[in-house]
């Protein structure tokens, strides 16, 4: 259906503005199949937005996403709604919904992209969780789950129709270190066995070059550099040098737009 | 409040930013009303059925277990009716006309507007709730990523199950105010139960009854839409949800008065 060469994801000149700000700046990007992209960035760098226009879940003001060579901002509904059951998304706290059992989750997308029978479901629900190592808790409301299990689940919901893209929002926030460690295993064990393209955007920097292919650093809606994780490491860029070493930003200050901005409006 | 005062000009503005955010705001509700007819009626055909499964749930959850509260209530109002109409309409020596009265004010106005009104206060807070905490904590983002339409999923089954509950509350509202006026004439006035109804019957037409269910309908749209729309607008964690539950339920018993002004000026010219 889809050819070996053709990305996984492929962002062209992406820019986006939350009311008149404008937070991603002709962003380019190209995952390929089978790979695992980190995006990384301290807040208000644009990652999450990234984020949200791979998921389709924001309209761009102008540019392209592809993902498996179609541009979601152009298909019809039907045909995102097919490409939905290409893709998996595990959310920062999980998005398990509250209302049904860890295990009517996992279901969920089987029934809706599916008409296998109902014990089909059930079977195929409990090897996504055995998956995550959560068989036991099919009857449990994600209320009674602890952190690292309600991402998780969450996670084996995402991988519930065997996803050819997977999406992580910052896997280990909220994670103790044991937990957190478990996880980025879990997801590298997942790509090799099931060979999906992921992409992960986090903050986190050990996670981040534990688990990367490549690294993309996002900073106030640029991208700074695309790269492996010694190419990131051994980067000489002040913002990313800063970022590895935890330092806080320190931006020149411009003394008069500093004056406009606190006399503003008042006059 | 203070830029009110400040400059006349100010006041204008804010006159009509409120305009169009209200503008904006009934533009909404229009969208998610057609949506969700849509998706009742097509959605089969789009990927996106609305599964009779959830009508059922959410009928027993907004119509079923409504029940109580609103015999509570609409049992009292028929007594109520019953005394205040005996006490007018003994001044004219009519005390037992109270019958007509009562049949009439309870199956054209009392009945579905105290259903309404308690449906708005039990349904009304709950969806914008619940649809206000999965937006928070990203569900809806999740049912979209997964494919499903929010608003077939939790708007349209609720829409269709007020639609088809509200009317047979009415019905039941009907009935148990009359019954609490029949129960308080036979103490007051010695009129047996029987009397009380066949009266009752005899004086009510079918146009009577379906006045009343109309409403119960339109009321019905009102709840689910008003409910759903305060649910989605929520931006902002738990203080969120709880203003947005609040407006909802204000606005709910609100528009319930009006539209109940509006379709008894238009039903009864």
């Amino acid at each position: 259906m889809v050819s070996p060469e053709t990305p996984a994801i492929e962002i062209v000149k992406l820019v986006s503005h939350y009311g008149e700000r404008k937070i991603l700046h002709e962003i380019d990007m190209t995952v390929a199949q089978g790979e695992i992209m980190v995006i990384m960035g301290g807040s208000g760098s644009g990652k999450s937005t990234l984020l949200r226009h791979l998921l389709g879940l924001n309209r761009p003001t102008s540019g392209s996403v592809k993902l498996l060579g179609q541009d979601i901002t152009r298909i019809s509904a039907q045909e995102m709604f097919a490409l939905r059951r290409q893709m998996g998304v595990s959310f920062q706290g999980g998005a398990l919904f509250n209302s049904m059992s860890v295990a009517e989750n996992v279901a969920l997308p089987l029934r809706e992209h599916t008409e296998l029978d109902e014990n089909t479901i059930q079977i195929m629900a409990r090897m996504k969780l055995e998956v995550v190592n959560l068989n036991g808790f099919e009857d449990l409301m994600p209320s009674e789950l602890s952190g690292g299990m309600l991402k998780r689940a969450a996670l084996a919901r995402a991988i519930a129709l065997d996803p050819r893209l997977l999406f992580f929002d910052e896997p280990s926030a909220g994670l103790d270190p044991v937990a957190s460690v478990e996880l980025d295993e879990l997801i590298l064990n997942l790509q090799e066995a099931m060979g999906m393209s992921i992409v992960v955007v986090t903050h986190e920097l050990e996670s981040a070059f534990k688990i990367a292919d490549r690294i993309t650093v996002l900073d106030q809606g640029h991208i700074l550099l695309t790269g492996t994780v010694e190419e990131v490491r051994g980067s000489d860029h002040p913002r990313i040098v800063s970022l590895l070493q935890r330092q806080p930003r320190r931006d020149e200050v411009d003394g008069d737009a500093y004056l406009q901005r606190l006399t503003r409006e008042l006059a | 409040m203070l830029n009110l005062i400040r400059t006349p000009l100010a006041a204008v503005e804010w006159v009509g930013s409120q305009t169009a955010k209200f503008g904006n705001e009934i533009g909404y509700a229009s969208a998610l009303l057609f949506e969700s007819l849509y998706w009742l009626m097509l959605g089969h055909w789009r990927n996106q059925p609305v599964r009779i499964s959830a009508v059922f749930k959410e009928a027993v959850e907004v119509g079923v277990r409504a029940i109580p509260i609103v015999c509570i209530a609409c049992f009292a109002t028929g007594t109520m009716l019953a005394m205040q109409g005996i006490h007018t309409l003994r001044q004219f020596g009519a005390d037992s006309q109270v019958v007509v009265g009562i049949a009439y004010s309870v199956s054209r106005e009392f009945a579905p507007l105290i259903t309404g009104i308690f449906v708005a206060g039990r349904t009304g807070s709950a969806v914008a709730a619940r649809i206000g905490t999965m937006t928070v904590s990203q569900e809806i983002d999740a049912l979209r990523v997964i494919g499903v339409n929010p608003v077939r999923y939790l708007v349209a089954p609720l829409l269709i199950a007020l639609m088809f509950t509200m009317p047979c509350l009415t019905v039941l509202a009907n009935l148990v105010a009359m019954l609490g006026g029949a129960l308080y004439c036979l103490a007051a006035l010695g009129m047996p139960v029987e009397v009380f109804f066949d009266r009752s019957f005899a004086a009510l037409t079918t146009d009577d009854l379906l006045g009343g269910i109309y409403k119960s309908v339109a009321f019905a749209m009102l709840i689910a839409i008003i409910g759903a729309v305060n649910g989605f607008q929520v931006k902002s964690g738990a203080e969120g949800v709880g203003r947005a539950t609040t407006r909802s339920v204000v606005l709910c018993i609100v528009s319930i008065i009006l539209a109940d002004m509006l379709v008894t000026g238009f039903l009864s010219r």
